[in-house]
């Protein structure tokens, strides 16, 4: 067994951030990711983080309380408003943090870093390194993790969170090289695993993006908050559903139909192609239902009169995934576009220091639920949650640490866990009869994108409940996994799809329960935002019999809810 | 168009082979396929054992860097209609040490990485909000911070082929990355580190990696900036 007094699940920016943050406390951290750490889907984000710095003109009276506010008001008064000051109150620091260690954002002719609008806000806030934002934060945080000497254990898949009375031990692991188990104690646990866009066909995230640490988190005894608010980006390429940031947008694109029609100005006349990305994803839905789409499938996301230089300068790599992944050249066509998974508001329960109902375990990122975005996230804050409740997580799991009276280490728990775990590997490698697991990964997918996706319907989402329970059935039969040690991909994959479909079924018994529309939340048998029933967090608890959903009350500091208009 | 394409993928399982060998797979294409696409058809439909790495499929993480059809590539990013083969041939990144079928160990890759003290480093105290930085200086690192880590440049290059010890172009332009931005004040420790005969001088400018890079990065250019540096450091030593 190998022990460190922290170990961080997951190598995107909030894994990395956390870290950092214990390292700098001086204790012993380790960071175990499923890929080599810089390899996550952190790099994916494109448009921006925000913060009130006032850097431009346009957002000179920007100030904290408005970024709380239009992050309010875009999760449909569901977030945790507490939570919410805190992020808007620390968003200026992180990002200088961020630019004393490196990051490349870009700039205002002053030398300031630039800012731009981004969907549902007042104020041009978002701070951004051209269209590769993410990417940008992610590199620099590896780099500091190297800097301070961080171990990294890469290329492993947490199968197990082993935990007694509530309390968190450790993990075991598979080395995805060698194929070994390996168990992993520790002080405190942090959780940073992301989201499980895969769960959904269409996403637009990597193909990593499984959830399987949620689920493990869940099975382990951790409450999973809020799951069926799904975030539908507007914009994903169509064939492959790669992100084409709300940038495009921001820095002036359109949105058009089949009758060449800017016809966001039918759904959100003031803020037109930059209001909130639930309002714009369903507005683009119904443009395609209602026939004024092209191919039934999608509208166009028009660049051209951006200008080359614009787009070479401000969006250089949407131009190339374009060119690279649809064959068009946004400098001189539109971009063939259409709503897609994007992004899990919900996630497990945690409080703005990322801890959870279990002792010694911590989460943060998309993988955790503070709750910053209620039932709808705004553009450019999912990067800060990261670095923000990232480096909260960090130093709380650091405090929990030199606080506990002795390491209390329970080597022969974590032993007896690999072992239980390997029989459960075996099992899955003799498998029980002859189903295909990719085959039940894509109805699982098709299922959830079409009867738990934008428009959502009581009918259509238990008929998903029941197709679920169906598939769940059919893993029981699957047919036998490959066992070869060395990098198994059939196994993790086969090992993943149990905790996706537990994830599902989860969204799906959530979102069916859930009697209103709120946010992301959309459903066309009950359309209106019930605040009086449903002005409360969903929480999701595992039992043998499937989840027990109970309910918590919305902290509320300033902002009553009020009607959502933009 | 095609409608069927061979993909002839190098196999090797040190568990059981004693050799790596080739073996033919038959993909039906869809529109706009790309290897990667290629890879899962294979691993769901017809040969569970495949090994390969992915992440992002969208040519941002740097897993999935391959050599095919005799080009550094990133099999996400290649769609088979613009390789315009009937057979395609995958090899795994050259000259790394084989793990398995396509995935090699990148521990040379990064051991080098780590030398060239990849970080920023300031000794000044930092002000008390952002650095100020001009769109020029910022642009001098414009391209090299697109530089995704994915291997193809070092896997390229002839001088990694023969000196274990040479830090490589995709290290060698992460100095540069450092050193050409404005708000880094450790550029002389970063040439003392480079200056050396396994750094900058070891590259012979084959531009290789030039030619390998899926990002459009020039890292010759980085390393010839770098013995600019080194030069002009070392005058201003004496």
């Amino acid at each position: 067994m190998v022990y460190h007094q922290v170990l961080v699940i997951g190598g995107g920016l909030a894994g990395l951030r956390a870290a950092i943050e214990v390292r700098r406390k001086g204790l012993d951290v380790a960071l175990l990711s499923q890929v080599y750490a810089i390899r996550s889907h952190s790099n994916a984000a494109q448009g921006g983080i925000n913060a009130s710095l006032a850097n431009i003109e346009a957002g000179r009276d920007d100030n904290w309380m408005k970024h709380a506010y239009d992050t309010v008001k875009g999760s449909d008064f569901l977030a945790d408003q507490d939570a919410v000051e805190i992020m808007a109150k620390e968003a200026p620091a992180a990002i200088f943090e961020l630019e004393h260690w490196g990051t490349p954002f870009s700039r205002t002719g002053d030398g300031k870093i630039d800012q731009r609008p981004f969907g549902g806000t007042e104020f041009p806030r978002t701070c951004f390194a051209a269209d590769k934002t993410g990417r940008a934060i992610m590199h620099t945080l590896f780099e500091q993790a190297n800097g301070l000497g961080i171990k990294f254990y890469p290329e492993r898949v947490m199968l197990l969170l082993v935990a007694t009375d509530d309390m968190c031990h450790g993990i075991v692991a598979l080395n995805i090289v060698t194929g070994k188990l390996e168990s992993f104690g520790a002080g405190a646990v942090i959780l940073a695993t992301g989201g499980y866009g895969r769960v959904y066909a269409r996403s637009t995230n990597s193909l990593i993006n499984t959830g399987s640490g949620m689920a493990i988190a869940y099975y382990a005894g951790a409450g999973l908050e809020d799951m069926e608010f799904v975030q539908f980006h507007p914009t994903s390429l169509v064939g492959t559903n790669i992100l084409m940031t709300e940038a495009c947008r921001s820095e002036g694109g359109y949105l058009i139909n089949n009758q060449g029609e800017r016809f966001m100005k039918n759904y959100a006349p003031a803020l037109m192609e930059l209001a909130p990305r639930d309002i714009v994803a369903r507005a683009i839905q119904i443009e395609i239902q209602e026939g004024r789409g092209f191919e039934n499938d999608y509208v166009l996301l028009d660049l051209r009169h951006l200008g080359e230089e614009c787009i070479l300068e401000r969006l250089p790599e949407i131009r190339l995934h374009a060119i690279n992944f649809a064959n068009v050249d946004p400098i001189r066509e539109p971009i063939p576009v259409q709503p897609a998974q994007h992004y899990s508001m919900g996630g497990v329960d945690c409080n703005t220091d990322g801890e959870t109902e279990m002792q010694g375990f911590f989460a943060s990122g998309e993988c955790a639920c503070v709750s910053i975005h209620g039932a709808n996230r705004l553009g450019g804050n999912s990067l800060l949650e990261t670095v923000i409740f990232g480096r909260r997580a960090g130093a709380k799991a650091a405090e929990y640490v030199k606080r506990k009276e002795k390491a209390s280490v329970q080597e022969d728990t974590l032993e007896q866990a690999l072992v239980n775990m390997q029989h459960r590997i075996v099992a899955l490698t003799e498998g029980g009869g002859g189903e295909d697991p990719a085959q039940i990964r894509r109805e699982l997918g098709q299922t959830m994108t079409e009867k738990v996706g934008i428009f959502r319907e009581m009918q259509q989402m238990q008929e998903a409940v029941n197709k679920i329970a169906d598939l769940k059935v059919r893993y029981q039969r699957l047919r036998p996994i490959n066992h070869n040690r060395i990098f198994n991909l059939d196994l993790v994959r086969a090992y993943e799809l149990e905790k996706m479909l537990d994830i599902a079924d989860i969204i799906a018994r959530g979102a069916l329960v859930r009697e209103e529309s709120r946010g992301s939340h959309y459903r066309t048998d009950c359309r209106a935002r019930d605040d009086e029933q449903w002005l409360k967090h969903t929480i999701a608890h595992y039992t043998p019999e499937g989840p027990r959903f109970s309910y918590r009350k919305v902290e509320i500091t300033q902002w009553e809810p009020e009607a959502r208009k933009y | 168009m095609l409608k069927v394409v061979t993909l002839k993928v190098f196999r090797f399982d040190p568990q059981i082979d004693e050799e790596p060998h080739f073996q033919e797979f038959d993909i039906p294409l869809r529109p706009r396929m790309t290897i990667l696409d290629g890879l899962f058809y294979i691993l769901e439909e017809q040969d569970p054992t495949l090994s390969f790495r992915f992440a992002c499929r969208e040519g941002v993480c740097g897993s999935c860097a391959l050599f095919i059809n005799g080009s550094y590539r990133l099999a996400c990013q290649t769609q088979f209609a613009n390789l315009q083969t009937k057979i395609v041939v995958v090899n795994p990144l050259p000259h790394l040490p084989l793990i398995k079928d396509l995935v090699v160990d990148m521990t040379p890759f990064f051991e080098k990485y780590e030398l060239i003290m990849p970080y920023l480093k300031t000794l000044t105290a930092p002000p008390e909000r952002e650095h100020l930085q001009s769109p020029t200086q910022r642009k001098k690192i414009k391209e090299v911070i697109d530089c995704i880590l994915c291997g193809c440049c070092h896997s390229a290059c002839p001088m990694t082929w023969t000196n274990k010890e040479y830090l490589g172009p995709a290290a060698l332009t992460k100095a540069y990355r450092f050193v050409a931005d404005s708000r880094d004040e450790a550029s002389p420790e970063r040439i003392n580190i480079v200056n050396t005969e396994v750094g900058i001088w070891r590259c012979h400018t084959t531009f290789n990696c030039v030619e390998a890079c899926p990002k459009m990065i020039n890292p010759t250019a980085s390393i010839q900036a770098l013995k600019r540096r080194t030069v002009a450091h070392w005058f201003r030593l004496r």
